[in-house]
């Protein structure tokens, strides 16, 4: 039961996470009511300003995640030699170096012959975290689709039902459960290399924060809220998460 | 290939290099901090003292919840403010060997859980002191099963490592980088640093799947 045991352990410092949540909307309501004044909080207006882009890049990279892992993973599990290898190498490709050095590559690459494409940084960045994310989520498609039951396969043929409803019926309903808190766990990891594309000129959060401690200074609080404001971002998913480990031996 | 030279590959390829093993070794000694503080992390969030566990973890959650790279900035501009001027170097490996701590921290803890009880209550009967049940039981069994996600982390750190260049550590990513800013040619310096990156990860993450695969029989 180590699944039930995080979400146990969750709720064993769940005071701590109250706290933050609190400060959390503390600074919302701030934010909201009135153009803030007090010691660091004057500095979340320009920060907001990234943080819109830093959704969007979070977003689009998600969307074309989960659409490149399905197509690779269940390509990667296909009985076509083709499709599983050109499928493996696009896979092993991209989960061979960094997100940040594919997005360069991108970015810095494929605007010069013999490409050129010219991208802007925010079509370069969810590129990159799409293709490189859609990687990694490709395996866990596959893991997920192969764990299947030969027995829920013969059952659906013995039925007559066609390729397509079998995927939709069967086998996509069974693998989504186990694939949710894996993929979950990735948008994760997403949600924390959109920062990079602060190196390719994006004027996300992050690139927000760079530009402030040139500006304004005040260097630990511009970094500080920085830290707090991913954490904001990322530990609703990780609870999301793990909510849906400790679900998944119910169903 | 359209546009490749190859004769500008080679000339570079010295420089590359040479960024290699700077991020060889900030893998490395990244990897060493890790190591040792997931440990660390991990027996205190076992702690029964909630003062020491709860700190602890939440600690954890927090550096995993955040960038890489936003910890990196911070490290390496607000230390200087409290007068710790440390070199980029040193700033890169601290922040990754301390991201990856709270990675490694998690392998620790499942690795100590899958411990069977009766193992503890063995040692509770032979009255051993709590060092000696931990260097002398618990460790030697847990650890050997955790080899194989240690090596992912090992390698994940490896490719990671690449976002030192935000800090000036001239690892391999920025070496190509600057070497792209001075020629002009970007194609050839960092499809060449990602096939570093790849010829290296690619073989290791294939031993590491053999070593899982080895104690996936045993177990």
């Amino acid at each position: 039961m180590p699944n039930q045991g995080a979400w146990v352990r969750t709720r064993n410092y769940v005071f701590w996470i109250i706290g933050l949540l609190i400060v959390g909307i503390a600074i919302g309501v701030q934010l909201i009511t009135k153009p803030p004044e007090i010691a660091p909080f004057d500095l979340l207006p320009p920060l907001i300003r990234g943080l819109a882009t830093t959704i969007q890049l979070a977003v689009g990279g998600t969307l074309l995640a989960l659409v490149v892992a399905l197509v690779a993973g269940i390509g990667r599990a296909s009985k076509n030699r083709l499709i599983r290898t050109v499928t493996g190498i696009y896979v092993e490709v991209f989960r061979g170096s960094s997100v940040l050095v594919q997005m360069f590559w991108i970015f810095f690459v494929l605007p010069l012959p013999p490409f050129n494409i010219e991208l802007s940084a925010l079509q370069a960045g969810i590129l990159a975290l799409g293709l490189n994310v859609g990687a990694y989520g490709a395996e866990v498609v596959r893991g997920a689709v192969q764990a299947i039951d030969r027995g829920q396969i013969e059952a659906s043929v013995a039925l007559n039902m066609s390729p397509g409803l079998m995927m939709r019926r069967v086998i996509i309903p069974q693998a989504t459960v186990r694939m949710l808190p894996p993929l979950g766990n990735l948008m994760i990891e997403l949600l924390k290399a959109t920062s990079l594309a602060s190196l390719i000129t994006l004027s996300d959060v992050t690139f927000q924060a760079a530009s402030l401690r040139q500006t304004v200074g005040r260097i630990p609080e511009v970094f500080g809220l920085l830290l707090v404001i991913y954490f904001f971002l990322a530990f609703p998913l990780t609870l999301g998460v793990r909510w849906l480990e400790s679900r998944r031996q119910w169903a | 290939m359209l546009g490749w030279d190859w004769q500008f590959t080679l000339e570079i390829l010295p420089r590359l290099l040479g960024g290699l093993v700077v991020t060889i070794e900030a893998t490395i000694t990244g990897f060493i901090i890790a190591i040792i503080l997931g440990l660390f992390l991990a027996l205190g969030r076992r702690s029964e003292n909630q003062w020491i566990a709860q700190p602890i973890g939440a600690f954890v959650e927090f550096i995993r919840s955040t960038p890489l790279l936003v910890q990196l900035f911070f490290f390496f501009f607000v230390l200087p403010r409290y007068g710790l001027r440390l070199p980029a170097f040193v700033v890169g490996t601290i922040a990754l060997g301390l991201h990856y701590g709270t990675y490694t921290s998690e392998v620790y803890r499942a690795g100590i859980d899958a411990i069977e009880r009766g193992q503890w209550e063995a040692a509770t009967a032979l009255n051993f002191s709590p060092l000696r049940v931990w260097t002398g039981i618990i460790l030697p069994q847990a650890i050997p099963p955790m080899i194989p996600a240690l090596g992912n982390y090992l390698i994940g750190m490896f490719k990671e490592s690449a976002q030192l260049l935000a800090i000036t550590v001239t690892e391999l990513m920025l070496t190509a980088r600057v070497i792209g800013t001075e020629t002009f040619r970007f194609l050839e310096p960092i499809t060449m640093a990602g096939l570093l990156y790849f010829l290296l990860s690619y073989p290791s993450a294939l031993i590491v799947q053999r070593l899982e695969a080895r104690y996936a029989r045993k177990s």
